[in-house]
């Protein structure tokens, strides 16, 4: 799919496998970290890691996103009882970070490390190589103080080991150089060589061959997994902070997952009178874009798309599982559900439909009684054959529905549908 | 000719298709020839699962035409050195390799890459190689794009409802790009109903890393003087807008450009929401959408409020150039007409057989192209009948002479060999002359008469191996394999086989080298050493001659001598010419009004297991 966060625990665990053999035993890292989690206590990790009970722990929260000092969500330099009392408050709680809500449920424990010197170091891909970005004076407000940071460009097809890291180690004491060198190669392997698209350490230490990462965000890029699964040892891709997956979205994934063609499905606002079937990641977009611009952005219910000639089983599994989230909530008035798309360029429309006609007959009572008005618009090939046998269904269910073809602009279906909702602009 | 650099496609170029892909590959020929293209836009296909080669059947209109199919890149290009672009449609796994692979044969210059989901280190590898190189990548994560009239990658243009209902048959003014593969056929649609048509299409594909980027291909558009305007369907995320921001502030991009860019709702979704594309994410304001759309209309390009007026906006700058005079009013081309699958009208059948060795339609019926009257009259022999219908080609003389010489050698070998023995058992049984003959036909094989193909296989390889005679032998014994067209069960060193004779002095008298040949003698010396009735035999002879008479000839590539050999043809010798002993068996026995065979007691071994053995676990399951 794309570069997908991974939990700060992920991180140091995989580089706690890796650190010896990338650095050719100059480093180590024994990545003592621990993931506290609803089902897994501080006091069982206790049992199998000892230095939970011995070490001053940093407790935090897990969960791609940033910032936890500002927002009172960081323990440091506590006891194991601390800690502990500490989890015991914030688990399960629901917290606003930014403008997203949501629930605490991952917590990384490591031994709190005191540091007479924070140092930062991030890689970052572009198109033609990767940014080392290196400061010796880092910490929080690194953002703040960009211009300390120092940016060493790698080329794609250049190896590590022949770059110039001068610039940055002429901002390290002249005794630390030559650690300091040792520990970006190794880091810069691992970056590379495991397929990340970005990786920080911010702050960071080391002493005597040993790394000390405080904090470390990552990327990596999920489509690597063919190439990576191993080094990545199970590796977990968690939904962004807030946006924990309903079942039905991990139905869709398993179904993606599953699938030669494409299936995503985002719940925005299920209580939305706005639903859409959107064929295509272009057209998708575009059709949400439409129903923002028109104003209707919160009553938008679900962003996803459908594409890549998906069987109609797998159409069909889709639908239904916007059907039984569309009549979860009764409003007053009406919905509107559009099943839009531009002219595809190999998806059988006719078999697509037919997925979504199976699922209009298993709903047709409900959607009658939600009263649920659909939009159709959609081309490509055999869209003729597909669009006739939707129109058919419409009347023989006796549903309130509108078909419409490639002759009419994409997006107009949306404008149309969205006159029966009041509100917007 | 050389094509101006701006130039990737047009009505000349040919491609070759990587993956078995007959779906997209009939899309581009329905396309090619609506579009009224000479000759088809595939060249070859490959198919890296497949057999070592073949042919596809397709639509060219309504006519089916078969395509080569091959199982190697290489073997593609090598065959088909004029096609310049390669349609890889390698899954996810292996598609970099293929593009890597592809890129790196001078022939080819466009490298479109459809698999989504390529990790993106690998694509940046291939764009740093694509670069070094001088040559283009379209994708990956596309469906590739089109020239109206020209050409067009694979499935993209659609079906054939599209290409008629977008004019994609004959070329309009209007360049457009996009990052979505899937709003293609949309947006070209859109253009032709609000223009003269599109150009060119092109879709970069929705990757954060797209190896060719908008601003290059809107470039090419700029120095294209058939183009006149241009279209691009942006995306939020990366900042490939902004370069086209930069192009048109320096003046590298004139032509009116009307441009959009999607995933302006991404601002009201309450936290990170990765859309369909793998490079639609706002990192920071700038990549936003609506970031893009205020720069891109400040710089100077027409941007309309929202997706629902940018049709009517391109028909705006369409009409203002047109009054200008910048666009001539073109004269409306009628595409050729063509059958349509799911149109009862004038449906297509596909056809269930393909034979491309004779044809009994016409006047006169035709072996390989040939009129019967003409092999008549013209002399043909026998061999040049054979020639005509197993190699599709009237070959030299002195080949026609060989074939003939293979059916008059082996033609018998007296009744007690299973071949004639069967057929002989088989009509003193009353049988007909197809079951009887069919009866000898059967015992044909590894055993007996069929190791033709064999020994011509064995001894190639082991000669083009190097092998010296001894290693080859060795290598046999080792592997537990008796060497094909080797050994004989009566006749030996000291009972020579003429059979054998008469057909080495035919190839030392008729063959200028004789390479087989000769390996297989010195072979012979070193079996003959160990047991002297490991001579080369009749059937090792024969294959062994065909293959210099292959070479000899200079028609055949070490790929197709190869395929000669794989399909059997050799052993077909061995069944042509014994059919005539058999028919002479059959008709003999029926002459002699044979009674039916009956095998003597005292001929055969009996030896039965006791009662006791038999019975042994018939009661309990157990062992009394």
């Amino acid at each position: 799919m794309a570069q997908r966060g991974i939990r700060e625990y992920d991180a140091k665990r995989i580089l706690a496998k890796h650190m010896r053999r990338l650095s050719k035993g100059t480093f180590k890292y024994r990545g003592r970290v621990a993931l506290v989690t609803p089902d897994m206590s501080i006091e069982a990790i206790a049992k199998r890691q000892h230095w939970v009970k011995t070490e001053k722990l940093t407790v935090k929260p897990d969960q791609l996103f940033g910032k936890r000092g500002k927002h009172g969500l960081l323990l440091v330099n506590a006891t194991y009882t601390e800690a502990k009392s500490w989890l015991d408050e914030k688990m399960n709680s629901t917290v606003e970070v930014g403008k997203v809500r949501g629930k605490l449920t991952h917590f990384l424990v490591q031994p709190y490390v005191e540091l007479d010197k924070e140092y930062y170091l991030a890689f970052a891909g572009h198109q033609e190589g990767d940014y080392i970005h290196f400061s010796a004076e880092g910490g929080v407000d690194i953002e703040a103080n960009w211009d300390l940071v120092t940016n060493v460009n790698v080329p794609i097809d250049a190896s590590i080991e022949d770059v110039d890291l001068t610039p940055i180690l002429d901002s390290v004491s002249n005794d630390d150089r030559a650690a300091f060198r040792d520990l970006i190669i190794a880091l810069f392997r691992f970056y590379r060589r495991l397929q990340f698209g970005f990786l920080e350490f911010n702050p960071f230490t080391h002493k005597n061959g040993e790394f000390f990462p405080v904090d470390a965000v990552a990327r990596l890029d999920d489509t690597a997994h063919f190439l990576c699964h191993e080094d990545w040892k199970d590796v977990e891709f968690p939904a962004p902070f807030g946006r924990e997956l309903r079942p039905e979205e991990q139905y869709i994934e398993d179904l993606d997952e599953k699938s030669g063609s494409s299936l995503k499905l985002t719940v925005l606002n299920p209580q939305g009178r706005v639903w859409t079937m959107v064929a295509g990641g272009g057209a998708s977009v575009i059709y949400a874009d439409t129903v923002v611009d028109l104003g209707f952005g919160d009553e938008l219910a679900t962003y996803g798309e459908y594409s890549g000639n998906p069987t109609t089983e797998e159409t069909y599994g889709y639908a239904k599982t916007l059907f039984d989230l569309m009549i979860r909530n009764k409003v007053e008035g009406c919905k509107v559900f559009i099943i839009g798309g531009g002219i595809a360029n190999f998806t059988d429309v006719a078999m697509t439909f037919d997925g979504i006609i199976q699922a209009l007959e298993d709903y047709a009572e409900q959607i009658k009684e939600h009263n649920i008005k659909i939009y159709v618009r959609r081309g490509g090939p055999n869209y003729k054959a597909g669009l006739a046998k939707i129109r058919e269904a419409g009347k023989r269910l006796d549903l309130d529905m509108e078909v419409h073809g490639p002759d009419m602009h994409m997006t107009k279906v949306v404008s149309i549908a969205l006159k029966n909702l009041e509100g917007g602009r | 000719m050389t094509k101006p650099d701006y130039v990737l496609f047009d009505k000349d170029t040919t491609a070759i298709i990587f993956g078995n892909q007959q779906a997209a590959v009939q899309r581009m020929l329905h396309f090619d020839f609506l579009a009224g293209r000479e000759k088809p836009s595939v060249a070859a296909i490959v198919n890296p699962s497949g057999g070592r080669k073949g042919l596809m059947k397709v639509f060219y209109g309504k006519d089916e035409i078969l395509l080569p199919t091959y199982n190697k890149l290489r073997a593609a290009v090598k065959n088909h050195p004029d096609a310049d672009v390669v349609i890889n449609f390698a899954s996810f796994r292996s598609a970099y390799d293929v593009s890597v692979e592809a890129l790196n044969y001078p022939s080819i210059k466009t490298v479109a890459i459809i698999a989504e989901g390529i990790p993106e280190r690998q694509t940046r590898q291939l764009i740093v190689l694509r670069k070094k190189l001088g040559k283009w990548i379209i994708g990956p994560a596309t469906v590739g794009g089109f020239v109206a009239g020209g050409f067009k990658i694979g499935n993209a243009g659609g079906a054939l409802s599209n290409l008629l209902m977008s004019k994609l048959y004959r070329p309009g003014s209007v360049g457009f790009v996009s990052k979505s593969g899937g709003m293609l056929n949309e947006m070209a649609n859109m253009i032709a109903l609000n223009s003269d048509g599109v150009y060119e299409g092109i879709a970069i594909g929705g990757d954060k890393y797209p190896g060719s980027t908008l601003v290059e291909h809107l470039q090419r558009h700029e120095a294209n003087p058939e183009i006149k305007m241009m279209v691009v369907l942006g995306e939020v995320g990366g900042d490939d807008e902004y370069e086209i921001v930069d192009a048109i502030k320096d003046g590298r991009l004139k032509k009116p450009l009307v441009a959009w860019v999607t995933g302006t709702c991404a601002k009201v979704f309450p936290s990170e929401v990765q859309f369909g594309h793998a490079g639609a994410m706002a990192r920071g304001e700038a990549e936003t959408a609506d970031a893009k759309n205020a720069a891109l209309k400040e710089a100077g390009a027409y941007v309309p409020d929202s997706y629902n007026d940018f049709d009517k906006l391109i028909h705006t700058v369409y009409e203002d150039l047109k009054a200008k005079g910048i666009i001539e009013e073109k004269e409306e081309v009628t595409p050729r007409e063509i059958p349509v699958d799911y149109d009862p009208g004038t449906m297509r059948r596909t056809t269930n057989i393909i034979s491309t060795i004779s044809d009994d339609r016409g006047d006169e019926l035709l072996y390989a192209g040939i009129p019967i009257s003409e092999v008549i009259r013209d002399g043909y022999s026998v061999g040049d009948v054979i020639s005509l219908l197993w190699f599709k080609k009237r070959l030299p003389k002195y080949v026609t002479e060989f074939l003939e010489l293979t059916l008059m050698i082996t033609a018998d070998h007296g009744p007690c060999v299973s071949g004639a023995h069967n057929t002989i058992v088989t009509a003193m049984a009353g049988k007909d002359i197809t079951a009887s003959v069919a009866a000898g036909v059967l015992t044909i094989g590894p055993r007996f008469g069929g190791a033709i193909d064999g020994a011509a296989k064995y001894f190639k390889d082991a000669l083009e191996r190097g092998l010296t005679p001894r290693q080859f032998v060795d290598e046999m014994k080792a592997k537990n394999i008796n060497i094909p067209g080797i050994g004989h069960r009566v006749k030996s060193v000291h009972n020579p086989d003429m059979r054998v004779n008469l057909l080495e002095e035919w190839a030392f008298a008729n063959l200028p080298k004789h390479k087989l040949l000769d390996f297989a003698l010195e072979v012979e010396k070193v079996t003959t050493a160990k047991k002297n009735n490991l001579i080369l035999n009749v059937d090792g002879c024969i294959g062994i001659v065909f293959v210099d008479i292959m070479h000899a000839t200079g028609i055949y590539t070490e790929a197709e001598i190869e395929e000669i050999i794989d399909s059997g043809a050799l052993n077909g010798l061995f069944v042509l010419g014994r059919t005539i002993g058999m028919v002479g068996h059959f008709l003999d026995q029926k002459r002699l009004h044979s009674g039916l065979y009956r095998h003597p007691w005292d001929e055969v071994l009996y030896m039965l297991p006791s009662e006791t053995e038999v019975l042994e676990y018939f009661d309990t399951g157990k062992k009394r």
